[in-house]
């Protein structure tokens, strides 16, 4: 706000590397800040609700929608059939996810048709009318009965590879196969899809859009409405949580509404309730992931040969570049001599599986600190040992399976600090002696790694655009193509802007993405954020900033290098000029103080079938010590203790970053423990609630929570204002949790078995862990 | 439909509302207070915690006819004067949010603690006491700062207005 508040002429207020707090936090406080459900609705606006199929898998025989029709303030109904243009939302362009079921039903709670109506709950109970026959198809549910069905690829699979990867692994002295189970998890978002659609005159459309991806809600929605997508436009103040569950499932919402406002010429509202949002929508692809590693006696790798299977649903949506990713982090921090990585996205007939936090990421490395912890027990080594001795060279053994070479490896600085702040080895040595004398409770320690690649994987997402105006009082409009759902984007931006200016962030005023003002833009997602639009909105600034100073060298005929942009102000020569009368004289001497600026990543490349390439910037470290207490008898569990040093280089906005770690680890630690996703014999997701699916909550934190930023470093490439991405990596931190709670069971049999935890771990996990410990530890199972 | 009277922030309203309208509907829609908000649908999550005769309730399975004649407080009727409240001032100086969709919630729930166990509440009684409400953003670690922050500093305020 331009409000006569006194400029600060010592340091700005909001500059960069600060802990500025975030932009709404005052609104959100005092309940101000406007949700999409928040709006004011246009006169009269109806509501939309779809009407969901409730078999999993099966072929449409005849739907009769009468009932729904003449149900109470229904308004209209929509099927397939007034889809003006083309009935799909792929986001991959292969035509494989209808907005509207017509033949054929791939998953329960797949919409077949919507329901207007002049109130939400009589479109709501008009929705549950509709009369659908069906002729039954067998359900593929997960992972095993798409196997067994010979279920197809929902996309083309990758497969990385370097070395030799039969030789060597003939030549390992020691080999070992295995498998893990990794489970999916669900977004919840706290603030549910929805849409608001406004239809204008011509073709056109605005609609508010709770999604990281306004562009693409864009085009999805002009193809449904076989309209120009400059006749479509999409806004979106903020998410209340996106979390990758709003990258592409916003465009089913977005779509039915635009149809339904285009025919009615009517606004049209479409919020489902949760349990429906947590039935119609993708969620994180559960994997399992089948592996053979060739490594000595000394537990060096020598060979890693593994398949990453997920259950990606009934459609691609994302799936490649999700499983992509996992293989990308197949390999964690850790060098394979030999290599060979391959992925196989199944279809199943469940919701359409997409982005989330981490991207496949997590599941890939997990994956690696499982094939540690293996040839730990394998050779009778503490597991922190042999991940030091496996992790990548500064100079040498620095090559990844994908062939980029590390150019920035800080792991063994992030593990040195991460052992001294926890105090490791004490404390593990304290939990062994404890773990000896205690016969019920045990405790378990573990201390994992996290090496994260930055960039979007699809090289051309690696672009964003920005649009800055300065009024004639000085004040400033920031506008650019990414997106708020909390993880602090718009405030850091702001930071951004305010420093190169030289002016206090109030006087920046930070508006609404729209795709009407930056356009083309790519989804807020990858943890790329901060990174692409900070840059873009810097080189907006950059350019009005030349143009003022061109005019003011002019204008007091000074050298360009006697003017400098100080705190609220510009030297000119000798002289001090508040920034507001440069501003305005600049003006008056028709200076355009306006500016898009434009960004692309520099330096990286993939090909995608060589498998060849730089597809990452730079990478993002870290790492996290936790120490854990189950019950035996039970299988519950308390984590007691977590340590976490992370990097984001020179932090932007350390407050912030710290939410984004604190916050990304406790969510992953809810992936791994507490939230699992259950469908049914008929193929229908039974927790679609959070009285089923258990998500954590402010008692599930760890007891005792260190968490620090790694200090003293700077990302090694010129990432906006040497800072690195945060919203991703700190997820995988929690792996140390999992881990630790595999600790705790292996002592039951003197660490002599490795227990092949599976994920979730929940407690009923943990306690059939245990009992097969027991038995080991009896004799009576092989290993 | 029945007309239905209650005091609101302090107010007196009155609209509308039909048998099954539930207090989140009437007070988001009739009365246009948006600052409550619905997360789950089904009193889980706590987006739609508000007081109800100084009480926390989730709004979003209460009957709003059940709340005749009752006095309803929302986030938006904890500041004075155009001052936030010592609750929203901690959440707002302890970085206690990020999506901001469960703050409200958060802020009405850490507020009946203080109403129920008093303004020095140490770490455990707070993150005992939201079991009932969700942040997904899972920035719990701010938010129990904030409610110990805030807290101590409604002591401090009681405090303050009991001597004038």
């Amino acid at each position: 706000m331009a409000d006569g508040t006194p400029s600060n002429r010592d340091a700005i207020r909001g500059g960069v590397h600060r802990p500025q707090a975030h932009d709404s936090a005052h609104k959100h406080v005092a309940g101000e800040a406007l949700y999409i459900d928040d709006l004011p609705e246009p006169a009269g606006l109806v509501h939309l609700y779809l009407g969901l199929a409730d078999r999993a898998h099966a072929r449409i025989v005849s739907v009769d929608l009468a009932k729904v029709r003449a149900a109470r303030g229904v308004v209209a109904v929509f099927t397939a059939a007034d889809v003006p243009g083309v009935n799909d939302i792929s986001s991959t362009g292969l035509h494989d996810e209808p907005i509207f079921a017509t033949d054929r039903i791939d998953y329960h709670g797949q919409p077949i048709f919507a329901v207007a109506a002049r109130t939400r709950a009589q479109a709501r109970r008009a929705a549950k009318l509709g009369v659908i026959q069906y002729d039954e198809l067998a359900p593929i549910t997960d992972i095993a009965a798409a196997r067994a069905a010979k279920a197809p690829l929902v996309t083309e699979p990758l497969t990385l590879a370097r070395g030799d990867i039969e030789s060597a692994m003939k030549g390992a002295p020691r080999r070992l196969k295995g498998s893990m189970t990794i489970g999916g998890q669900d977004h919840f978002y706290l603030e549910g899809q929805i849409a608001l659609a406004v239809p204008g005159e011509d073709r056109d459309v605005t609609i508010y859009s709770s999604t990281q991806h306004p562009s693409e809600v864009q085009h999805m929605v002009s193809h449904a409405l076989g309209v120009p997508s400059h006749a479509v436009t999409i806004e979106c103040r903020r998410m209340g949580g996106g979390f990758g569950g709003k990258e592409t499932q916003a465009n089913l919402f977005a779509a039915a509404a635009a149809i339904a406002a285009k025919k009615l010429n009517r606004a049209v509202k479409l919020r489902p309730d949760r349990d429906d949002d947590m039935i119609i929508t993708g969620k994180r692809h559960d994997f399992v992931v089948d592996y053979e590693i060739g490594f000595d006696d000394d537990g060096r790798i020598h060979a890693v040969d593994a398949v990453y299977a997920a259950r990606c649903g009934f459609s691609a949506d994302l799936s490649g570049p999700v499983t992509d990713r996992a293989l990308f982090h197949a390999d964690n921090c850790y060098f394979y001599p030999a290599v060979r990585l391959r992925s196989e996205p199944l279809k199943t007939t469940t919701c359409s599986n997409t982005a989330f936090r981490g991207f496949g990421g997590p599941q890939g490395m997990i994956g690696a600190e499982r094939f540690i912890e293996e040839i730990a027990f394998a050779t009778a080594k503490d597991p922190v040992d042999i991940r030091k001795l496996n992790f990548y060279g500064v100079a040498e053994r620095n090559v990844t399976p994908y062939h980029q070479t590390i150019e920035d490896n800080i792991i063994a600085k992030v593990m040195e600090e991460i052992e001294r702040r926890s105090d490791f080895r004490a404390r593990q040595a304290a939990i062994r002696a404890f773990n000896r004398d205690s016969k019920i409770l045990k405790r378990g320690i573990a201390l994992t790694p996290v090496k994260f690649g930055i960039s979007f994987t699809a090289t051309w997402f690696n672009q964003a655009g920005a649009l800055v105006h300065i009024y004639t009082d000085g004040s400033v409009h920031l506008n650019h193509g990414g997106t708020e759902m909390g993880q602090g984007l718009y405030v850091k931006v702001a930071q951004v802007v305010a420093d190169a200016f030289q002016i206090d962030i109030d006087k920046v005023k930070i508006t609404a993405t729209t795709t009407g003002k930056v356009p083309n833009t790519s989804a807020t997602a990858a943890s790329s954020g901060t990174d692409l639009n900070g840059m873009a909105a810097l080189a907006a600034c950059d350019a009005i900033k030349a143009r003022l100073v061109d005019f003011a060298a002019e204008r007091w005929s000074v050298p360009k290098d006697q003017i400098a942009f100080l705190p609220n102000r510009l030297r000119v020569g000798n002289q001090e000029i508040s920034f507001p009368e440069i501003v305005k004289a600049a003006y008056m001497a028709r200076v355009s103080l306006s500016a898009t600026g434009f960004y692309k990543t520099p330096k990286i490349h993939w090909d995608r079938k060589k498998g060849i390439g730089r597809p990452f910037y730079y990478f993002a470290y870290g790492a996290a010590a936790c120490e854990v207490l189950i019950d035996t008898l039970t299988g519950e569990y308390k984590v007691e203790r977590a340590d976490i040093v992370h990097d984001v280089g020179h932090s932007l906005n350390p407050a912030i970053d710290r939410g984004q770690i604190e916050g990304g680890f406790i969510q992953g630690m809810g992936w791994l423990t507490t939230e699992e996703l259950w469908w049914d014999d008929k193929g229908r997701l039974r927790t679609h609630a959070p009285s089923t699916y258990k998500i954590p909550v402010a008692s599930d934190r760890p007891t005792i929570f260190n968490v620090a930023i790694l200090e003293g470093v700077k990302n090694s490439e010129p990432a906006i204002h040497r800072s690195k991405a945060v919203g991703e990596p700190p997820f995988m931190l929690a792996n140390s949790v999992f881990f630790a709670l595999s600790d705790a069971i292996a002592s039951l049999a003197d660490h002599r078995f490795c227990p092949r935890l599976d994920s979730p771990a929940t407690p009923e996990r943990v306690l059939f862990a245990v009992e097969r410990m027991r038995a080991l530890a009896a004799g009576q199972e092989a290993a | 439909m029945p007309t239905l009277s209650m005091t609101v922030n302090g107010k007196p309203v009155s609209g509308e509302a039909e048998g099954r309208t539930l207090l989140v509907q009437f007070l988001r829609e009739t009365l246009r207070l948006t600052g409550t908000h619905v997360g789950c649908d089904t009193s889980q999550c706590g987006a739609c915690l508000v007081h109800i005769d100084g009480k926390a309730v989730k709004s979003c399975t209460t009957l709003a006819l059940a709340c005749a004649g009752a006095s309803i407080t929302t986030i938006e009727g904890l500041a004075r004067d155009g001052k936030l409240h010592p609750m929203q001032e901690a959440f707002r100086e302890n970085h206690g949010l990020q999506c901001g969709f469960c703050t409200p919630g958060m802020i009405m729930s850490a507020i009946d603690m203080v109403n129920r166990k008093g303004t020095d509440l140490d770490e455990q009684t707070i993150r005992h006491e939201l079991e009932g409400n969700i942040c997904r953003c899972t920035g719990y670690h701010n938010i129990v700062k904030s409610i110990a922050a805030g807290a101590a500093a409604m002591g401090k305020e009681g405090l303050r207005q009991a001597a004038e």
